[in-house]
């Protein structure tokens, strides 16, 4: 996984609240088993017509934000389905922040582990952040995660909250499963507990 | 020491799974049952290899195919590449790392969340996932059952844990009982429609209360099937008699000394009295009428009695466009009647309804009827064993004299990733539980509603009252 430090770029607005995970990346294009490849069809019914034609008016489709780095929405970003072919395709596009009011439990997990920051900021801040992105290529927004802040184009700095412990895997580029396996001797000394104390539970085999 | 303060289904679930609790609160949690299915494992089973890890528990690891499978006749194998190239890369991962796995042709195969339960996988107490955010199915069995994403499932299948943090307690009690005609899913999309899709974030619901508790199995599943579309992590029901014998005598399930033991256990699950929640939210049943979503996510619902709302009564301008866009999308004037909306497509079927309880109540409906004329109406059995289970009590006949069709088990048209796909523009009055744009194929317009409701609507051509039908 690629490191987070500090990310500079082009914020493309969305201010869309209840982004489901269908309009992020629907459903017909989950049949791949790659993690890669996504990022043509991010929010496919938006961004394309019925013949399959780029729609002038969505946002991705206009000049400095097929660039765009960073994602600002409205409430309940991501909600849906656990699919994470939306973080994906996200990441396949190149957004590597999302920043919204909130965001659906699943989806807000799924960004950490690919490597994607999503900040929740008052609607208020977002709705701000949001005619800073309007202005294009002309209104760079700063991400800085060790100092957690957000820099307005104009400097002004607004500080985020983040767990201590995503942001200390997301700086280091750390994956959880590494992570998870310094504590084997915990799991083993668990399994075998349950073994004793859990002895009705079954083994599922097959054939 | 004993722990003395009272504690809530999911705290006592939770703790028993605490393997370490790391000094930021995050715990490393322990996971019974891990559901795995051919959408969004294969990127996992992927990191693995690249790694070199094996599974660490394969006889806790069940493996099936469901999301992509034809629901016409399979034995000549699925036609489109891509489906068939997920559905065969499940069958070479499973092998290669010894997990257990439900064949498509074998009865057993059918939707994770109908099988888990129906097989005696899922069990009271247990903490189960999957890679489908409607593992939220297997709470009503009265255990933690979450979705997980693509990492987390390479997570699990590694280490046999996730990393988590616990949810806040989240309290839906419903009193009464739910007036005739009214069902379990006209109970949670009334739910969902107080609360809002957003209105569980971040916590766990307990569904408790009278009418709760006089659901049998299949309709607690359909309502925490639905906790995800209230946006929370999962939806529990406490384990009861019900559950009990609903348990008893399931292929995987515990037997004789050994499930009493279980049982034993599981009585000890229900919350304490005294237990505080972070939130209660308090219903009554009797005030609930069968229930059909507008819009386009399942908060847009009102009673089938309601008419269209109007957007322009919205004071907030941004939900006000989301209203307005929900209206033109689906094609719809403020202020028409529900009843007066003509549907093209009934599917009956999902993890939400595709259970015997639920073919049974359509076919109640469809008995001595027929499909309007101009409807497709699809039943799709949610798993082999509710298929076999429908023929032998001849309710695929009633179905089919009816008009309607009788397919084989799969997700089908919940979210068209097999062939079985709205058009654009089509109306379909669906038992599915999501409503999204273009969910149900590109273009196409989704009302959820109950089983019964699904079946009224092919019958008289629109959505209509179920209780007028008598
Ligand atoms: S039936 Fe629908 S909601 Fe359920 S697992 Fe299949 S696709 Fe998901």
């Amino acid at each position: 996984m690629d490191k987070f430090t500090t990310l500079t770029g082009v914020a493309a607005p969305l201010p869309i609240a209840n982004v489901d995970t269908d309009k992020i990346i629907p459903a017909r294009f989950l049949k791949t088993i790659k993690r890669t490849g996504l990022g043509v069809h991010l929010f496919d019914t938006l961004r394309y017509d019925a013949e399959g034609h780029e729609r002038p008016d969505f946002v991705l489709n206009q000049a400095p934000y097929r660039h765009a780095q960073i994602l600002i929405a409205h409430e309940n970003f991501g909600c849906g389905s656990s699919r994470e072919h939306a973080p994906w395709a996200l990441l396949d596009f190149g957004i590597r922040c999302v920043i919204a009011p909130d965001f659906a439990d699943i989806f807000h997990t799924n960004t950490f582990k690919n490597g994607i920051l999503p900040i929740r900021l008052p609607r208020a801040i977002c709705d701000q952040l949001i005619e800073d992105a309007r202005q294009g290529d002309n209104a760079r927004i700063t991400i800085d995660l060790a100092e957690q802040v957000v820099v307005r184009p104009n400097g002004e700095k607004i500080h985020f909250e983040i767990d201590p412990f995503r942001k200390h895997l997301l700086l280091n580029g750390l994956d959880d499963i590494g992570q998870t396996l310094q504590h084997a001797p915990s799991i083993d000394a668990y399994e075998a507990k349950q073994h004793s104390e859990k002895s009705w539970m079954p083994a599922i085999t097959v054939g | 020491m004993a722990d003395t303060k009272p504690k809530t289904l999911f705290d006592k679930v939770w703790d028993a799974h605490v393997v370490e609790q790391l000094p930021d609160g995050t715990c490393v949690l322990y996971i019974d049952r891990h559901l795995v299915h051919e959408v969004t494992s294969p990127q996992a089973f992927e990191g693995l290899k690249l790694a070199g890890r094996r599974v660490r528990r394969p006889d806790a690891t069940i493996a099936v195919a469901d999301h992509n499978i034809a629901t016409s006749d399979r034995r000549a194998g699925i036609k489109e590449e891509d489906s068939r190239i997920q559905v065969e890369t499940l069958e070479r991962n499973v092998a290669e790392f010894g997990v257990p796995y439900f064949p498509v042709l074998s009865p057993q195969q059918g939707i994770v969340h109908i099988i888990g339960p129906e097989q005696g996988i899922s069990l009271p107490g247990m903490t189960i996932v999957c890679g489908d955010s409607h593992t939220s199915t297997h709470g009503a069995m009265g255990s933690l059952a979450f979705g997980i994403g693509t990492s987390e499932v390479e997570h699990v299948l590694a280490t046999q844990t996730l990393l988590q943090k616990p949810a806040r307690n989240m309290l839906v009690r419903v009193d009464g009982l739910l007036p005739p005609g009214v069902t379990a899913k006209d109970l949670v999309l009334a739910i969902i429609g107080r609360i809002g899709t957003a209105g569980g974030t971040g916590h766990v619901i307990e569904f408790a209360g009278e009418a709760i508790r006089a659901l049998d199995m299949a309709g607690r599943m359909t309502v925490c099937n639905m906790s995800i579309e209230a946006g929370a992590r999962a939806g529990m029901i406490a384990p009861d008699e019900t559950t009990f014998a609903y348990v008893r005598g399931k292929p995987y399930a515990p037997k004789g000394e050994a499930l009493d033991r279980a049982i034993a256990w599981w009585r000890t699950l229900p919350t304490d009295p005294g237990a505080a929640y972070d939130t209660t939210v308090v219903m009554n049943a009797a005030e609930i009428a069968p229930m059909v979503t507008w819009g386009t996510n399942p908060e847009a619902v009102v009673p089938v009695t309601a008419t269209v709302p109007n957007p322009a009564a919205e004071p907030d301008e941004a939900k006000r466009a989301q209203l307005q866009r929900m209206v033109e999308y689906m094609a719809l004037t403020p202020g028409q009647k529900m009843t007066d909306l003509a549907i093209d497509v009934v599917f009956i079927g999902s993890c939400t309804n595709g259970r015997i309880e639920d073919i049974r109540a359509a076919a109640a409906i469809a008995h001595g009827r027929k499909v309007a004329p101009g409807v497709r109406a699809l039943v799709v059995p949610g798993s082999g064993i509710v298929k076999l289970q429908a023929e032998a009590e001849g309710l695929d006949r009633i179905l089919l004299d009816a008009g309607f069709e009788w397919r084989e088990p799969g997700c089908s048209m919940c979210l068209g990733m097999n062939p079985d796909k709205l058009t654009p523009g089509q109306r379909s009055a669906s038992t599915s539980n999501r409503n999204f744009e273009g969910r149900q194929g590109p273009g196409g317009r989704t009302h959820l509603v109950s089983p019964a409701m699904a079946a009224a609507a092919a019958v008289t051509g629109h959505l209509v009252d179920v209780r007028e039908l008598g």
